[in-house]
């Protein structure tokens, strides 16, 4: 046991569950704040938009899933960067639109097929998925329609959706390592997943990227607290307010 | 407008006729027109009007689009870093919200045969405007609720009116706008109350914030009447239906219980109840300012149309690639159903990739809660 055994937030659940929350729930809050970023500089009116539809979808899932776990500020606000339990694939730096369009491809997949499988058990971890499938069905056709239209676009467009789609590679490996107390069949997850992003990467003209899909050391590290150098600086952001105000509410 | 001549054109292009006829046409359509203006009909984009009556609208409501999206930076300037994910939320819709007027705005400026690409670039060179306030800097957490309650009241106060603008598709634009826009003015308001209510700091934070933007707010409504170079014509037309300085005066009316409310002060020491008038009196508003944010020397007018310039440079290749693939798709369509012209539509190109979720009935269509606007 160690003193991250008991991160601020309360931890009215038990053990697996409140573990199971914390992980997804992370997932979707560092991806919103990513997305986030983007507010204003999208490459068009119309992605402003879609792109924050999508970071308030899932800042919508985070604030269910922390609140499963304690109290979701303090979980959000106060958790230092080895207490967060995000894979490291969404935490990654936003790039340029292509780099965005593979996380969010890589990401959405994920979660449509986890959402997909949760959502036909029980509890409130199925409430939540039920819920939220709705809302990644759309992420992924979002990110898919994107996927085709770079990788099948011009030259540039298909040499960055390669080139983010390679770089990205490496993070997806983490997708699929079991979470305790999400009762998944994680070996379906990782074949599901696989056939759709190889679809999608072979319709669009684009290669599926080759290796591992995790460097040795770092598979499943995210889920254990161990993040890449541009989370901190994330979380610096993200929760300075917060922290200045020491018990203040907003 | 319900009246109208048989021969409906866009105005101003000459049609084949030409010559005399022409002349005597469109002094019967201008009567039309008068008549349609002074029975409080609205005018659709297929009738005729005025040369002047379109170009001025075409600048009005693409100055107003503009300013909705150059309004989103000062408020993304805090989305990530929003203190609590309640308020991350509320402002993220907001931002996403702003977006989304742009787009309506920029579609009612193209029924009037104006294109979003040109106007965009009128923007990102200078050459068309956006409200001066969005040249002020978000410089701490209560300046979002300031916006929220100074700024978006401001500009709910203006845009009331316009609902009943002669043109109708501004004024429809307008009907959805103010709906959204008083959701996020009572978000500002109630945020400003909660920090006027919280600990010393939060509300120093708040009376800070109201007193820089209380008198830029003032100026939203441009300058005084006598100076004021468009609203005769305005006025006359049934595009504007007040004058500046009679929504200004409603505008300080509405605000100053609200600060009462709030438990702020706003900064302006000849404000006061004029028991004569039954109005408030105010201060005199530095004008000085106003026309050096309006010639650009504003904090930051530089930095917001540099911003919007990069993100369309950068994004250009995406929008390259869009259109190329869109092209190519359609060539496959054609290649593919040459005689039966059944379009071989991305979607339909796409259900191979899907999987079996149970969310198959859910696609983008169905997602209307909060979905992206169209």
């Amino acid at each position: 046991m160690s003193a991250h055994e008991q991160p601020p937030g309360g931890g009215t659940a038990p053990g697996p569950q409140r573990r199971a929350a914390l992980a997804l729930g992370d997932d979707a809050l560092v991806l919103a704040q990513r997305l986030g970023e983007w507010a204003g500089h999208a490459p068009v009116l119309e992605e402003d938009v879609a792109l924050s539809n999508i970071a308030l979808d899932l800042l919508g899932q985070a604030r269910t899933l922390l609140s499963l776990a304690g109290d979701e500020d303090e979980l959000a606000y106060l958790r230092e960067e080895r207490e967060f339990r995000n894979v490291q694939l969404v935490e990654q730096p936003n790039g340029d639109f292509a780099r965005t369009i593979a996380r969010q491809l890589y990401f959405s997949v994920h979660q449509e097929l986890l959402y997909g499988q949760l959502a036909g058990g029980r509890g409130e971890l199925a409430e939540l998925a039920a819920k939220a499938v709705k809302e990644t069905a759309y992420h992924r056709d979002h990110a898919e329609q994107w996927t085709l239209r770079l990788g099948d676009g011009t030259a540039e467009s298909r040499r960055r959706m390669q080139s983010a789609l390679d770089g990205l590679w490496r993070y997806t490996g983490e997708l699929f390592q079991p979470v305790e107390g999400v009762p998944a069949d994680w070996e379906a997850l990782a074949s599901g997943w696989r056939n759709v992003v190889g679809a999608v990467i072979e319709q669009a003209a684009l290669t599926v990227p080759e290796g591992p899909q995790s460097s040795a050391w770092s598979a499943g590290a995210g889920r254990q607290g161990v993040h890449t150098e541009s989370f901190g600086r994330m979380l610096a952001e993200m929760q300075h307010l917060h922290r200045s105000h020491p018990g203040a509410s907003w | 407008m319900t009246t109208v001549l048989p021969e409906r054109g866009s105005g101003g292009e000459s049609g084949p006729g030409g010559g005399d006829a022409r002349a005597l046409d469109d002094a019967d359509r201008l009567a039309v027109f008068d008549a349609a203006i002074a029975a409080d009909e609205r005018i659709e984009p297929r009738d005729w009007m005025p040369d002047k009556y379109r170009s001025g609208l075409i600048r009005q409501i693409a100055q107003h689009a503009h300013s909705e999206i150059i309004g989103m930076q000062p408020e993304a300037n805090w989305i990530t870093r929003a203190p609590s994910l309640r308020r991350k939320a509320i402002l993220m819709a907001k931002v996403q919200d702003e977006a989304g007027h742009g787009l309506y705005l920029y579609s009612a400026a193209e029924t009037l045969g104006a294109d979003r690409e040109d106007l965009l670039d009128k923007l990102h060179t200078g050459r068309q405007k956006y409200s001066s306030i969005f040249n002020y800097p978000t410089l701490t957490w209560a300046d979002v609720g300031a916006i929220g309650w100074l700024v978006d009241g401001a500009a709910i106060t203006n845009q009331v009116p316009l609902c009943r603008c002669s043109y109708g598709p501004y004024a429809r634009a307008m009907v959805r706008v103010c709906k959204e826009e008083s959701f996020h003015q009572r978000q500002g308001y109630e945020l400003l109350l909660a920090l006027s209510r919280g600990t010393p700091a939060q509300h120093a934070m708040a009376q800070d914030a109201v007193d820089r933007w209380w008198w830029p707010s003032l100026m939203m409504f441009g300058p005084p009447d006598a100076e004021s170079s468009h609203s005769a014509q305005s006025m006359a037309w049934k595009i504007k239906r007040h004058s500046n300085d009679e929504l200004r005066q409603r505008f300080v009316d509405i605000c100053v219980p609200q600060a009462e409310a709030l438990g702020l002060t706003l900064p302006d020491p000849d404000l006061r109840w004029n028991e004569e008038r039954g109005l408030h009196d105010f201060g005199t508003i530095d004008w000085s300012e106003f026309q050096e944010v309006l010639k650009g020397n504003g904090p930051c007018n530089e930095q917001r149309v540099t911003q919007r310039r990069t993100a369309h440079e950068n994004g250009a290749w995406v929008r390259e690639a869009a259109a190329a693939y869109a092209a190519k798709q359609a060539a496959r369509a054609a290649a593919y159903a040459p005689e039966a012209g059944v379009a071989h539509t991305p979607q339909a190109h796409t259900q191979q990739a899907r999987v079996t979720t149970g969310a198959e009935s859910t696609g983008p269509e169905q997602h209307t809660e909060g979905g992206p606007a169209a």
